[in-house]
């Protein structure tokens, strides 16, 4: 048993480094999709180091910065992007507030799609009565006012990140429930899973080894397209004043502090802006890459080295 | 189609009886009216006055039974903050939110349609490539930070229109404006889509065979059928308008159901908050059935 698992391992290391270079050719083929991937891991890499290393920097008052206009290098390289209202310098405070962002973010649709994804297999392929009690419940989330629901969740029950996070991933719940649901029934309904349940796999081994597979590709072109909703979603609720509060800070916080200086000093809120523009538009590219490459149907597309009507 | 009805009410149904028990009591929760509503310096018997008048002085479960049995009388409560039947105050913001939705979801409807007919007809050459591009920055960009931009550019450098408020036409440009931009580039990109796909179908090619005029091709053959998924979208959008505007209707001061939400909330106006979430899931509940209605009337395969 120990020495199948262990040959199939060895087997599998070569496999995965071919397969993961064919999708850097294929990245390579889409050059909107590979800056906004680049972008996109600058945004990680900031995101995780930056506020160890700018922690200081971003909270540092310095009045006689206040509300210093961007593109004066008097400051040094921190004031590049100008200071907000009590001098404090933009661009490290956006490095440290992108954290926060993509925290939230990340954690609502990695709740999100394990829980919408793990119902919609179950959803698809248990029984009809089992499956009728999770798609009511998916419409039951779907006809709440998500927006509204979330201001009056928040409001009441406390603004804290795990809230937002929780709040969040449940209103997206039924995009992976459905979409899951939609392409389980159709899998299951082909040969290779016929063979497997004939040649005597359990149903869990049929789901996970068989099933989840083919799935796979969809629930990550949605997860990337979800990250940017979600996102958007955060932003709004800081911007209200209900999402993270100060001293944290996110983009849309950001932006809503600079709202009072808007006629006199609009870099304030323009940044911050521009930043989840430049994410939310990365990540869009991404996804729309993604729809391709992970589609055995349509990724000749790029393997022809991205020439039109190749 | 009535059964059908019948089960997607009674889903809504649960729901919205769900909603409503859950901010009835979470809104309780969050702090004493009467501290809020009378000056620092009443004495306690006027605030147990105020508590008695409000009926905020029951047990909790008492409080909700009242406002059950008041509610099958369709008695929405006061509203505390403006002494007024609450959901007269909901509808009147409801009607200025319903408003600005209709309009913007005909504008957006309209461009996107032509928009993305167009740049499918002549998918990968250069409108269509201006056209996703843009389209693809629309959907990504934040709508309350495009409201900030518009007012700094707009209304307080060019002068042209008002920074906030209603009262004439001009009031409605920025906020519509605004909340155009992110349907229009989501729907633009689903028109497109479906529009490829329609156009290199065997009856558009039969059409162009017989010397149809373009024209008619696109907007007539191609165009019925491509319709389908994006009237999906077109519902999804419109029914987060209608619960979505809250950004920017607090922005710009724009009197509708939305801000009269927030204001509301934290003013611990239960009975408003209340009346607005019935209203506007009622509202999404009848739109999403329109949809589905729209939807087996142009395809007749769904009818059975």
């Amino acid at each position: 048993m120990t020495e199948t698992s262990l040959s199939t391992a060895e087997d599998d290391l070569p496999e995965m480094q071919s397969a993961a270079r064919r999708l850097l050719r294929m990245l390579w083929a889409d050059k909107f999709a590979l800056c906004a991937a680049l972008f996109l891991l600058v945004v990680v890499v900031l995101a995780i180091i930056g506020p160890h290393l700018l922690d200081a920097a971003a909270q540092k008052q310095n009045l006689r910065m206040r509300n210093a206009p961007p593109f004066g290098f008097a400051n040094g390289w921190m004031g590049v992007l100008g200071a907000d209202a009590l001098g404090r310098p933009l661009l490290p405070r956006i490095i440290v507030a992108m954290q926060n962002t993509m925290l939230v973010a990340a954690g609502a649709v990695f709740f999100s799609s394990i829980m919408g994804s793990l119902l919609g297999l179950v959803a698809g392929y248990a029984k009809p009565g089992v499956s009728q009690v999770i798609m009511r419940l998916a419409d039951v989330i779907m006809s709440f006012p998500s927006l509204l629901l979330a201001v009056v969740v928040l409001y009441m029950a406390g603004p804290s990140v795990l809230n937002l996070v929780l709040v969040l991933a449940i209103t997206r719940i039924p995009v992976y429930l459905r979409t899951t649901r939609a392409e389980v029934l159709e899998v299951r309904e082909r040969m290779f899973v016929s063979a497997a349940r004939v040649m005597g796999a359990s149903s869990r081994r049929i789901v996970f080894r068989h099933i989840l597979p083919v799935v796979l590709p969809t629930l990550m072109t949605i997860a990337t397209l979800d990250f940017a909703f979600v996102m958007l979603a955060e932003s709004s609720l800081s911007f209200l004043g209900i999402g993270i509060q100060p001293p944290d800070i996110t983009w849309g916080l950001m932006i809503a502090q600079g709202r009072s200086y808007l006629t006199t000093a609009w870099w304030l809120s323009f940044w911050p802006g521009l930043a989840i523009i430049l994410t939310t538009l990365s990540l869009n590219l991404l996804s729309n890459w993604m729809r391709i490459a992970l589609d055995p149907v349509q990724r000749w597309r790029l393997e022809m080295g991205g020439r039109k009507n190749g | 189609m009535t059964s059908f009805i019948q089960k997607r009410a009674l889903t809504s149904l649960i729901s919205l009886v769900g909603l409503v028990v859950l901010v009835f009591f979470l809104s309780r929760l969050t702090g004493d009216p009467a501290a809020l509503f009378l000056p620092i310096d009443a004495t306690d018997a006027m605030r147990e006055q105020f508590r008695e008048i409000h009926g905020l002085n029951d047990p909790l479960l008492v409080q909700f039974w009242h406002y059950i049995v008041d509610l099958a009388h369709l008695n929405f409560g006061e509203s505390i903050r403006k002494a007024r039947p609450a959901i007269d105050v909901v509808l009147e913001g409801f009607l200025w939110t319903f408003q600005l939705a209709v309009i913007t979801m005909v504008l957006v409807t309209g461009a996107a349609v032509v928009v993305g007919s167009l740049a499918a007809f002549k998918a990968g050459g250069f409108f269509d490539r201006f056209a996703s591009f843009v389209s693809l920055i629309g959907a990504s960009a934040p709508d309350f930070w495009i409201a900030i931009v518009g007012i700094v550019v707009f209304a307080v450098s060019l002068g042209w229109v008002p920074t906030s408020g209603t009262g004439t036409p001009l009031h409605w440009i920025l906020p519509i404006a605004v909340l155009f931009i992110r349907p229009f580039g989501l729907i633009v990109q689903v028109v497109r889509g479906s529009m490829i796909t329609a156009l290199s179908s065997a009856y558009v090619k039969t059409a162009r065979a017989k010397g149809v005029r373009t024209r008619p091709i696109i907007f007539v053959h191609a165009l019925r059928n491509a319709l389908l998924p994006v009237i999906t979208v077109i519902g999804d959008q419109a029914a987060a308008l209608l619960n979505g505007a809250v950004v920017v209707e607090t922005i710009f001061g724009f009197p509708g159901v939305g801000k009269l939400m927030i204001d509301s909330i934290l003013q611990r106006d239960f009975n408003v908050v209340l009346a607005a979430i019935m209203v506007t899931a009622l509202a999404i509940f009848i739109m999403n059935l329109l949809i589905d209605l729209a939807y087996s009337l142009l395809d007749p395969r769904i009818r059975n």
